[in-house]
């Protein structure tokens, strides 16, 4: 397959760079994959699995929130708030931070770390619902 | 004229100071190149954002209206100055410096007849302010728990800014923070969030390929708009990191190099009247055997 230039970028470094045969994201309005010589797009991206397939049969697997979409002819390119390599999860250990923070959300004292807990907690949640794909 | 003891205790003194300022050098260095680092990583997502934008602002320019976020309230009455400091002195001019560009900034504003409210991200910046600005000071942001600094703490704030523009609060918010030229050169900045300023970009853009949006552009715009701000918010973070970081390395080393300076001339003292003293001694001695 032919490859094309992908870039996966968050605020704080930029997560992947390089040639891709095909990528595969969620956006808002339903999955799509993006081949070479995609048209040009613009997309608002759900919480879910960005799945890149580059040359020798590898598959890179990321979460990504707060995402967005940039399909240009130069090459594709997304922004996330939030990109986290999907090896790094498995389903034990996400079934106790998902335990922990509803923890967190009970015991809080304040306003404020009730709602940081209850927002650790949505994010946990939505990875989890992205990852039962 | 402070005798021998006297000299001692203070050149150890200036000694101790000298190591205190030398380890805050080194610990400085090492902090400057993490935070140079996080500096230059958070670039490509920012000039993306910007190219982004740009892009689509200016196809939405016919037309519908802009977002308000975009084009502004359309008034210029109330001014939020964001104004993004250190949490720690002992950094030269560096905090005094964005306090300086702010307080003139609010002075200014204040003379044109305009409302002045003032939000403070980190301490220092509120301990400048504070006596001048009692009143205006609306809040303080405290980041002096965070470890290292991420986009959750540039988005509270960011989503602060944005909340209480939507609630009508101000109508121009500026952010105030230096820009990491060099180890020795920080350069105050004051930078226009809201209505939001695109650079030269939108003009200079080459003509793009017609673009699907999903959904539509003004709705990628409204969501893409309050990231922006909390976005730009991370930039002047992680810049004011790096030049706190080499404005403290800079401070360091000339007060380190002003203690050794203290220590050779203390030194030099204290040979001196040592030096007298002896000869002082062998004087009496010398006369006293003559007068026999």
């Amino acid at each position: 397959m032919a490859a094309f230039h992908f870039e996966l970028v968050s605020p704080e470094k930029l997560v992947f760079s390089g040639d891709v045969d095909s990528v595969v994201v969620a956006g808002v309005e339903g999955e799509f994959t993006v081949l070479k010589d995609h048209a040009p797009l613009m997309s608002t991206l759900k919480p879910g699995v960005v799945e890149i397939s580059a040359a020798p049969a590898t598959k890179l697997r990321y979460f990504v929130r707060g995402g967005f979409a940039d399909v240009a002819p130069g090459g594709f390119t997304i922004l996330a708030e939030r990109a986290i390599p999907l090896d790094e999860f498995d389903a034990t250990r996400l079934a106790a931070d998902v335990k922990d923070a509803e923890e967190d959300v009970a015991d809080a004292k304040s306003d404020e770390a009730r709602r940081l807990a209850t927002e650790k907690r949505d994010q946990l949640l939505e990875l989890k619902a992205a990852l039962k794909i | 004229m402070p005798s021998l003891k006297d000299l001692r205790n203070r050149i150890a003194s200036v000694k101790a100071t000298q190591k205190i300022t030398k380890a805050m050098q080194m610990v400085a260095a090492a902090k400057l190149r993490r935070a140079q680092n996080a500096a230059e990583a958070a670039r490509p997502y920012a000039e993306l954002m910007d190219k982004v934008l740009a892009s689509l602002a200016s196809k939405i320019g016919d037309g519908s209206p802009a977002p308000a976020l975009l084009a502004g309230t359309g008034r210029d009455n109330v001014h939020l100055l964001v104004v993004c400091t250190a949490e720690r002195g002992l950094c030269g001019a560096f905090n005094s410096s964005i306090a300086r560009l702010a307080r003139d900034a609010a002075i200014s504003l204040a003379g044109q007849g305009k409302t002045v409210k003032i939000l403070c991200v980190g301490k220092k910046g509120n301990d400048l302010l504070r006596r001048q600005f009692e009143r205006q000071i609306i809040e303080v942001v405290d980041l002096r728990g965070v470890r290292s600094l991420g986009f959750d703490n540039a988005d509270a704030i960011g989503r602060k800014i944005v909340s209480m523009f939507e609630a009508g609060e101000f109508d121009v918010c500026t952010l105030f923070f230096s820009r990491f030229r060099s180890v020795i050169a920080q350069i105050p900045t004051a930078q226009q969030l809201i209505p939001l300023a695109l650079g030269g970009a939108a003009n200079g853009a080459a003509p793009q390929a017609v673009y699907d949006y999903e959904p539509d552009e003004e709705e990628i715009l409204a969501t893409l708009l309050p990231r922006n701000i909390s976005i730009q918010v991370l930039r002047a973070l992680l810049e004011n990191a790096a030049s706190e970081q080499g404005a403290r390395m800079s401070a360091m080393d000339n007060a380190s190099r002003n203690a050794g300076e203290m220590i050779k001339k203390q030194t030099m003292k204290y040979n001196r009247s040592r030096q007298a003293m002896i000869t002082k001694e062998l004087i009496e001695i010398i006369s006293g055997a003559e007068a026999l």
